[in-house]
Order: C-alpha cells, then structure tokens, then sequence
C-alpha cells in the first residue's frame, strides 16, 4: 500500500493513543487512569503528550495500588463516568484481580440488573522480550473464563483504533489485551478509521485447506506461516478472534466447516485455556465436518524463562506452525 | 568480612573503610558494565541499575549474619554482589547462561541464591515483602535467630500488600528489617505525587514498627542505622523500619527518557554521590591515597573482566531442559 491523503502510516502504539485521544475529545466522562499514564508518558508510551492535552484530571497519574485504582473505576463507572483504567502489565493485574473478578464482573447480576459498569481496562499481555516469568504471561484466555466481562484483543492497527471507543460505549466492563510485541507493528490506516464492531471474529486470510485460528500476539505469526505455506500450495485460512468472551462461535464453526481442518495457536497455556475451549466448540458443533482432530501450537508450560532461546522455544513459532500445519494436510 | 552485627557503632577505621569503598565500588563499575552490555545485546529484558544508590545495600548488608535471609526487588545486582554471590554468577545470569545464579532464566530483575539466602530479586512492586514476613515467620517459628532484611523502593509503601506485610510483621513480632529505598522516584512518579503523608517512617510507626530516617548517600550513617536496627530485630522485640533516602542517578530502565525529572536536580544529588563523598571523607582522614584507589579501581576492574570473560564463555541451558523445575525434582519419599 502506498501513502495517499485517504490513508496514514502509523504504529499500533500511535492508533491506540489516537483512539485514546478521540475518546477523550468526544466524551467529557472519559477519563484515563494508571500508573505513569501521565507524567512518563506511559510506560510503552502510548499516552505520551496526552497529558498536556487533557491535563492531570482526565490524564490520572495513580500511585502504585492495582487494586484501589482498579476499584475506583468500577465506582467512577457506577457513578456517571466512563474510566479507562490502564494496568502496565498483565501481571500485575493480579493485584486487582479481586475487584475485576469479585466486583466488575459480579454488580450487574448480583444486583438483579440494576448497576452496570462501564469500565474499559487496558493491559499489556504477552513475551518475546526477554522480561521473564513476571511480566511475559498471556493470562486473556484465563480472563476469558470469567462471565460478566468481556475481553478483547486488538492484532491490528484498525482493531487498535477501532475497538476502544465500542468498548466505551458497552454498558459492560470491557478488557482490552495489547500484545506488548504489537507498539511498534507500522502499517497504513485510513484516515477516517474509526469505531469497530467488538462482537465478531474475521477472516484475516481466506483459504480451503486448514483454518488457523488464532488472536492477538500470534496473529502475524500464523499470517506468516500461512504465506509460507502457500508457497507449498496449502492454502490456509487464518481467522483472528478479536473478541475472546464472548467468543464468535459461528465464525469458528462456518471456517471449519469450509475447511475441515484447524489448528489454534494461542501464547497462552494449553492446560484449561482459551484453545481447549475453541477445540471444544468445534467437537460440539462441527465435530462431523473435521478431516482430523483439531491441534494446538500454544506457549510451552513454563513460567516464562529469561534466555532468548528457552524464551522463542517456549513460544509458539511461525516455523513450528507451518511444521504443524503440513503435518495435518500430509496425513489426511 | 562483615561486620559484627553487635557492634551498633562502627567506627572508621581504616581496614573496615577500604572495605565499604570496595564494595560501593564494585556495584558501580559492575553496573556501568551492565549499561555498556545492554548497548552491545550482551544483556536484554529488562535493565534497572542501583548507580547513586550504593550506600544503601552496602550499609545495610554489613548489618547482616551470614545465615540471614535477604529480598530484593528488580533493582538487586548489587545487593547480590554485596551478599557474596559472585560477579560471574550475576554477570552470567544476565547473559541468560545456564553458568547463571538463576540458570539464565531470570536475568537481571530475578536473582536467587540459596547459599547466601538470596530469595530474589522480584519484579511485581510490593511481592517480596510478604515473602519476607513468611520467612521471619518460619525463623520465628524454628527458634533460630536470624534476620531478613527486605529492600524495596518508595513506590510499594503505595500498595496493600506493604501495609498487609507491616502489620503482620508487627503483630507477629517477626525478625524483618524492612529496608526502604526512597529514591523519591517510581518510574516517573514522585513520591509527593503519590502518597498523601511522605513522611514514610510515619507509616510504618502507625504498626509500632520503629522507624528511622537515614541518609542513604552516606555510608556510614546507612552502616551505623542498620546494625543498631538489626541489633534490635535480633533481640526479638519484632521488626525494624528504615527509611535510606537515595537517588537513582540513571534511568529507571533502559527506554526511559526520564520527562519527570531535571537534569539539574540530578546533578544536585551527583553532589551527594556516595563514593566520592566517601572517598573525599577518607582522604581527609588520611586512609585513602591515589596509589590505594588506583590499586582498588584494578582489582575492581579485574574482577569485573573475570566476570564478563566467564560469561561469555558460558553456556545455553539445553532447550530439551525447558521444563525442568516447573516442579521438584525431588519426590516426596
Ligand atoms: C505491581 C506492579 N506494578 C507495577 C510495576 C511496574 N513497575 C516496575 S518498577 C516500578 C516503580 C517502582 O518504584 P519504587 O518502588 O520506588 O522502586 P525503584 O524502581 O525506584 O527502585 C513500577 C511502577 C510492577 N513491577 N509491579
């Protein structure tokens, strides 16, 4: 693609402060709230300059409490304001994760419908930067489980633009994944992008000889074992989840249906994981028109480890994928 | 080589002197090794240097037994090194060599070593300190008489899990000496931005910890604070608190372009840098010359290049060694 004035090059990283920045233009109630959000400009940077721009009410600096500031924004949400919580990383969302858990998710049933909460929480998940077992995990498929919450995971730059501003406007509380190797992931938007749809997952490559199925993170690496397949004439079909609760079962189930073979590829664990469920579903609803048994290609089940090559081994690979994938239509 | 923790006065004699500067010395150039690796990729992940505040672990340390325990944060090479783990075994770990204190699968933020009672190293802000009231507790609970001393930064006072881990050390009277190192910054976050009373010993006094303020750019005063704080904990009246007032003279990492903070304020506390203060304070008392600094500076030097030469010769941990110590190896019998 080539730069026209219908189109901008940007960084995931920029489509997010720029959805960021629209939000807070358009809706005084919008607010933005986390640690170093303000005056270090975010610590990947994405709210840079945003706080000369909004100033130090809308642009919240908060100390370093998860769960106080995470619960502030389920109570701002209650009461008349639409909070954008950001936790630097996943991991240390396990700090809150009583008020996401036992609180976010719970009001709006055990209160029999009469408060929701419109909270949007922004986190980093995912490895490949050597940051070790404590800020390297892929926990979304875990909050997956949780009902009353909903999670999503933009892989692109139009999800990165798009998806926050229908999170805001959800009555739920939405928790949105960015995968900390995407910041820096360049490419054309156009200029006029705005607000997508946050309930459907896409075809991001169409294909008729295996679906991968995947989000997020692993979302180029199963692009680019599908164009290293294609070479060797499989042509594979690569669906991006975007959503993880709740899932879009009937575009899971319709690419399989076409395809009849599939393979998920998660950062996360295996064991109890977002991928078990999709097999799951698939058993369930199109069990009959699989070739093979469905396979996985997740993270290896291990704390994340330091060392770059133990850290890429634990990691699911494009090489790995294609590997899997040539495996599957060999056999079948 | 450390002092006796008895001894609630040190004075500055010379020997004890050329100790102290030796060690403070060692953090220092170890770390600026450490800066210049991460530029050439030797060293990757996360990179949080202790320069400026090594008076801090330096003083405290000499209050510590060996068969005490210590936790750290992310911030933790040079309390390593002052432990007694060795620079090859530090340096190596963040090469991410199996030859490394962890294996190679910590790296810099995750240093452990059972021999010295090193228990990490931790990366989640306020983690270890639970930890630490755990390990008091099972010293207590033993009859043995030691201490764990637990650094961490200004930042975790913000977080439940200090005041989870104070009350219980006081209610408990456990053996923790809760070493604070207030270097008035978390990330870009200025303590006065982020705690409504900055007078942080106060907290910990509300728990009935006692609690002392110290001047962490002063070595003796950070040596003297800590045995008289470790003296106390040991006679088993519960926990000690000290505040070491510091100041991190480089980033917080390596991708901070430090937008919270002036470079004049900086080169304030350079004023205050603990080496040359020291070094300033034991020249003007006649123990330290030229020739004695020179012959520091070397065997510092040499050590740091044994360091780096053993790393690079390390080795990768076999890939097929991924899973190992997910469990214990070790089956119940
Ligand atoms: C629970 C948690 N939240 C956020 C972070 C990210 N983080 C790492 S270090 C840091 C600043 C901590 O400051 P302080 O405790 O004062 O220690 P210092 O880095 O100054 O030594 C932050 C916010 C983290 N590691 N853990």
């Amino acid at each position: 693609m080539t730069t026209d004035d219908k189109t901008v090059r940007m960084t995931y990283r920029e489509a997010m402060r720029q959805a960021l920045r629209d939000a807070l233009s358009r809706d005084p109630r919008v607010f933005l709230m986390g640690e170093d959000v303000g005056r270090y400009g975010g610590c990947f940077a994405v709210s840079k300059d945003l706080l000369a721009e909004f100033g130090p009410e809308r642009i919240r600096d908060t100390p370093l409490s998860e769960s106080a500031f995470v619960g502030a924004g389920i109570g701002a949400a209650l009461n008349g304001m639409r909070p954008i919580v950001e936790i630097m990383t996943v991991n240390f969302s396990l700090l809150a994760l009583d008020q996401i858990v036992n609180n976010a998710a719970t009001i709006l049933y055990m209160s029999g419908g009469q408060f929701n909460v419109p909270l949007v929480i922004r986190l980093t998940t995912g490895a490949g930067r050597q940051l070790a077992a404590q800020h390297s995990h892929s926990l979304e498929g875990w909050y997956a489980h949780i009902p009353g919450i909903k999670i999503l995971a933009p892989a692109t730059l139009e999800d990165a633009r798009g998806m926050l501003w229908t999170a805001l406007e959800d009555p739920d509380p939405v928790l949105i994944f960015e995968h900390g190797g995407l910041y820096n992931m360049e490419g054309e938007l156009a200029a006029d992008t705005g607000a997508v749809e946050i309930d459907k997952a896409a075809i991001r490559r169409p294909g008729s000889d295996i679906s991968l199925i995947t989000y997020g993170g692993t979302l180029g690496k199963a692009m680019q074992a599908a164009d290293e397949l294609s070479q060797a004439g499989i042509d594979a079909e690569v669906v991006d989840l975007r959503t993880l609760r709740p899932l879009d079962t009937p575009t899971i189930l319709d690419s399989v249906s076409r395809t009849h073979r599939a393979v998920i590829i998660d950062e996360g664990w295996r064991s109890g994981s977002i991928s078990a469920e999709i097999s799951a579903r698939i058993m369930e609803g199109a069990f009959y028109e699989l070739d093979l048994p469905v396979e996985r290609v997740c993270s290896a089940e291990v704390p994340m480890p330091y060392a770059k090559h133990l850290e890429d081994a634990a990691l699911p690979q494009s090489p790995l994928i294609a590997e899997t994938v040539r495996r599957m239509v060999g056999a079948s | 080589m450390s002092l006796q923790a008895d001894r609630a006065a040190p004075t500055l004699e010379r020997e004890h002197s050329l100790h102290l500067l030796r060690q403070m010395l060692r953090i220092r150039r170890f770390e600026e090794k450490c800066a210049e690796l991460y530029g050439a990729t030797k060293i990757r992940g996360f990179l949080h240097l202790y320069i400026g505040e090594e008076a801090v672990a330096v003083g405290a340390i000499q209050a510590l037994q060996p068969d005490d325990a210590i936790v750290a944060t992310y911030r933790e090479h040079g309390h390593a090194l002052v432990r007694g783990i060795s620079a090859e075994s530090i340096m190596a770990e963040l090469y991410g060599k199996q030859e490394g204190c962890s294996r190679g699968r910590g790296g810099s933020m995750h240093i452990f070593d059972a021999r010295t009672r090193f228990y990490g190293g931790n990366a989640i802000v306020g983690g270890g300190l639970p930890i630490a009231v755990g390990l008091a507790l099972g010293d207590k609970m033993q009859g043995r008489d030691r201490v764990t001393a637990c650094f961490f930064g200004e930042g975790a006072v913000a977080e439940g899990e200090f005041h989870e881990s104070m009350n219980l050390a006081a209610l408990w009277k456990l053996p923790v000496l809760f070493c604070c190192e207030n270097n008035l910054y978390a990330m870009g976050t200025a303590l006065k931005r982020s705690e409504s009373e900055v007078d942080l010993c106060l907290k910990a006094t509300s728990y009935e910890i006692p609690a002392w303020p110290v001047d962490g750019m002063d070595i003796i005063e950070c040596e003297r604070a800590a045995c008289r704080a470790a003296l106390a904990v040991r006679s088993g009246e519960g926990p000690c608190f000290l505040e070491f007032r510091t100041y991190r003279f480089r980033a917080h990492s390596m991708y901070d372009p430090q937008l919270y903070r002036t470079k004049e304020e900086i080169e304030e506390w350079k004023q205050r840098d603990p080496i040359s203060l020291f070094d300033a304070r034991m020249r003007e008392s006649g123990m330290l010359t030229d020739d004695d600094l020179k012959q520091l500076e070397e065997e510092v030097a040499a050590e740091i290049n044994r360091a780096v030469e053993f790393s690079e010769a390390g080795t990768w941990e076999p890939i097929e060694d991924i899973g190992r110590f997910v469990y214990s190896e070790r089956k119940p019998s």
